[in-house]
């Protein structure tokens, strides 16, 4: 008899499996040696607290209610019932904390190469350490981790989520407008960033530099080119980019125009590429007003990794070797 | 001159020849490609020839690294906020203008057999072979519509009542006008672009920046 498995979800039979457990108790070591340690929370939460969270794209999809008529939901990601434990469980610890996990997460994506609707993710979340020393932090624990999977070809994309928006402020672009062109950029359409462009009342000069900016991605000579709006955005670059140890820096692709599909990220993102993968590996970012919503203000930053992703990743280095 | 070791996916059909012309110019060879209608991989695997709605899968797979197909897969491809899904497919880099056509709504002329369909009936029967575009369009003017999608000719849906209007991709308005059907409504303007797999586009950043460039000017 075949029984059928819901679109999205898979079975993980003892081969496969030896592979993934080698990838995440490699994480795992390098996590627990730089200090952080491994939680486990509910993958059903009340819907009120992820709601807390501007989860954008990554909002939650699956809804089920319990005896009491309450609204349950399959946490979409980790950051958030990490925020909540902080807030609650550390009340009154002193900060840094330091958390990692490895958990499943649940998202209503179509099903494809990379993007299950079950997935298991692996991260770590640094609550109390702020720009720029946390994120270089998090940032050096993310390739020490790389390292250890095993991965050789892979680099980091490092941008600000604030960068944009401080662009948009400083050509007066009005609010109204701005939600169509982050929007235009989230979904990487130049062509419908610049049609956009042109139908609101700028100068060329404005218009070029709007559409040049987000598409300045490369080596440390991105963070001379452009001052004015985007200086403090590219400033805090500079300062994580003088914290990373040389073969971390190396790693590192100033990117401009990265941003990501959450909404929580408030500075610092980053994001993971294999060559041989078509898609990133993982990614992460600060997240300094999250905690204020559950009631415990620290500034925060932290990243996932998609196990799977990191998994067909080194099949396909290995295959290249 | 070469492609800068990018793999670029070129569409066969309508964009095919446009599509050459426009990489012959910026030095990439495309003789073989031009000839040899059987082959699918030419100039040392650098240039990859395959249907336009396969474009985009096989450039969001990273088994391309950049490609062409026509806006209208593009918008055919989008499956709305809600399914966007965390990451994106695909950049799309460049407008290169040409394989302009426009996507419309049609029925047979004379009386509006739509309009008719939705005051009487409330609903009216559409075919496509652009199901999420004639859905997004019906669904952003409040309309109701029965989406009916077809894989062949689409004009023969009108002309036999299986439906009462068709939303198609038109260049000329020749084969519309063949078939008695007007055009009702422009949904808009589609012409080829250059898209990108968003790996890629971080990782060959200088051979990409520079492709766009010489496409731009070419």
């Amino acid at each position: 008899m075949i029984h059928p498995i819901p679109s999205g979800t898979r079975d993980v039979l003892p081969d496969e499996m030896r592979e993934l457990r080698a990838i995440t108790e490699a994480l795992l070591g390098v996590f627990e040696q730089a200090g952080y340690g491994e939680v486990y929370t509910p993958a059903l939460e009340y819907e009120t607290v992820l709601a807390r969270a501007a989860l954008a794209d990554a909002r939650p999809a699956y809804r089920v209610f319990d005896e009491n008529g309450e609204v349950l939901v399959l946490r979409s990601d980790m950051t958030v019932p990490i925020a909540r434990v902080a807030a609650t469980r550390y009340a009154a610890s002193e900060p840094p904390l330091r958390f990692c996990y490895f958990a499943h997460a649940y998202r209503g994506v179509r099903p494809q190469r990379g993007q299950a609707r079950e997935f298991l993710q692996a991260g770590i979340e640094l609550i109390g350490s702020p720009a720029p020393q946390g994120t270089a932090e998090a940032v050096t624990v993310l390739c020490r981790a790389l390292d250890a999977v095993g991965l050789r070809r892979y680099r980091v994309g490092l941008g600000d989520a604030s960068l944009y928006p401080a662009l948009l402020d400083g050509l007066s672009v009005p609010d109204e407008d701005r939600a169509r062109l982050l929007e235009e950029l989230a979904r990487g359409d130049f062509v419908g960033l610049e049609n956009e462009l042109r139908g609101l009342r700028l100068g060329e000069e404005q218009i070029e530099l709007l559409l040049r900016v987000p598409q300045l991605r490369g080596g440390q000579d991105v963070l001379d080119a452009p001052a004015g709006p985007v200086a403090d955005a590219v400033a805090g670059l500079r300062r994580i980019r003088d914290l990373l140890e040389p073969q971390v820096a190396d790693r590192v692709i100033f990117d401009l125009g990265l941003s990501r599909g959450i909404g929580y990220y408030s500075g610092a993102v980053f994001e993971v590429y294999d060559p041989a993968l078509g898609m990133p590996v993982g990614g992460g970012g600060r997240y300094d007003d999250l905690l204020g919503r559950f009631g415990r203000p620290l500034p925060a930053v932290g990243f996932a990794l998609g196990v799977d992703s990191l998994h067909l990743a080194l099949a396909a280095e290995e295959r290249e070797r | 001159m070469s492609s800068n070791g990018l793999v670029i996916a070129v569409p066969r059909g309508a964009l095919f020849k446009d599509t050459l012309d426009r990489l012959e110019r910026i030095g990439i060879d495309v003789g073989e490609a031009r000839t040899n209608d059987r082959k699918l991989v030419f100039a040392d695997g650098t240039l990859i020839t395959m249907r336009p709605t396969d474009v985009p899968t096989y450039v969001a797979a990273g088994a391309a690294d950049v490609g062409i197909t026509g806006k209208d897969v593009l918008m055919e491809r989008d499956e709305g906020p809600a399914v966007r899904a965390s990451h994106r497919e695909v950049y799309e880099l460049l407008d290169l203008g040409y394989g302009r056509c426009t996507m419309v709504l049609a029925t047979i002329a004379g009386p509006d057999p739509a309009a008719e369909a939705l005051r009487r009936l409330g609903v009216v029967r559409v075919a496509t072979k652009y199901p999420r575009i004639a859905t997004a369009h019906f669904e952003g003017t409040g309309r109701q519509a029965e989406i009916v999608e077809v894989k062949g000719s689409v004009e023969l849906a009108p002309l036999t009542g299986l439906v009462e209007a068709i939303v198609d991709l038109t260049a000329t308005g020749t084969t519309l006008r063949e078939n008695n059907l007007v055009i009702r409504e422009e949904l808009g303007v589609c012409t080829a672009r250059l898209i990108a797999n968003p790996v890629a586009h971080k990782l060959q950043a200088r051979a990409i920046d520079e492709l766009v460039e010489r496409l731009r000017e070419a």
